[in-house]
């Protein structure tokens, strides 16, 4: 039983992402997400934190539990001081990467949850936050 | 190194997939299955990810990556056993699968390999 309602977890390692992965579905469990809003939300937490650490150099995940008066949400942050992005509308798009991958993280990740927020600038790293409501 | 087991049942080989997986192991189970697949010439590959409870986009593309690889190597692939849960999202998320031949659960999995093995 998770009693705090915020803390952060690091995101350093490929093992930090399952840890990270682990912790959000208790938290979204515990708080009255439906199965498949938690597997969208766990599965977003996937890629932002895989992201945060190959393209971002590891940083922090803060989670909270937020409350809107009739809705309770998990608002997460994730936290890096990696190179930032430069053209943010290009990592929006979908199949664009500048890795390896499928270039379906970012706007992936996006459409998988209520609400998206990324801030980024180069040399400033990457702040994006993410809300799933119940 | 960890390793996801990969049983042999004939001419097939059978994946579990029963772990959280970081992405070292599955990068580790794409290495594992081809070398095994050459091996004893395997002509079909069966992956069961029943418990798994998110696949994202780096093990989608590492089930698409199998399956593309064993075709070339002339096995052929079926995913079998997806939570409906998964499956909604991995839409959401912008990732088919195609031409990664899925069943429900490992029975009809089983019957697909069998059933695409004598069509040959």
């Amino acid at each position: 039983m998770i009693t705090d309602k915020s803390g952060t977890c690091p995101i350093r390692s490929e093992q930090d992402v399952v840890l990270s992965r682990q912790l959000v579905r208790r938290i979204a469990q515990q708080h009255g997400l439906r199965l498949v809003d938690q597997t969208k939300l766990v599965t977003a937490v996937s890629e932002l934190a895989r992201n945060a650490v190959i393209y971002g150099k590891g940083g922090d995940m803060d989670w909270s539990v937020i409350d809107s008066g009739a809705r309770t949400g998990v608002r997460l942050v994730f936290r890096d001081n990696g190179p930032g992005i430069p053209d943010i509308k290009q990592a929006m798009t979908d199949g664009w990467t500048s890795g390896s991958g499928l270039g379906l993280g970012l706007a992936g990740a996006k459409r998988l949850v209520d609400e998206f927020e990324l801030q980024s600038a180069p040399g400033e790293g990457t702040r994006i936050t993410i809300i799933k409501w119940n | 190194m960890d390793h996801i087991p990969i049983l042999r049942m004939g001419d097939f080989l059978l994946v579990t997939i029963q772990v959280d997986m970081h992405d070292q192991l599955a990068m580790t189970l794409q290495d594992d299955l081809s070398t095994k697949i050459s091996e004893i010439s395997a002509k079909g590959v069966l992956i069961d990810i029943s418990a798994l409870d998110i696949v994202d986009s780096f093990i989608g593309r590492m089930i698409g990556m199998i399956s593309g690889l064993s075709r070339i190597m002339d096995a052929q692939t079926v995913v079998v056993g997806m939570q409906p849960a998964v499956a909604i999202t991995l839409v959401e998320l912008g990732l088919t699968l195609s031409g990664v031949s899925t069943a429900l659960d490992v029975e009809r999995g089983m019957r697909l390999l069998r059933e695409s093995v004598q069509s040959q």
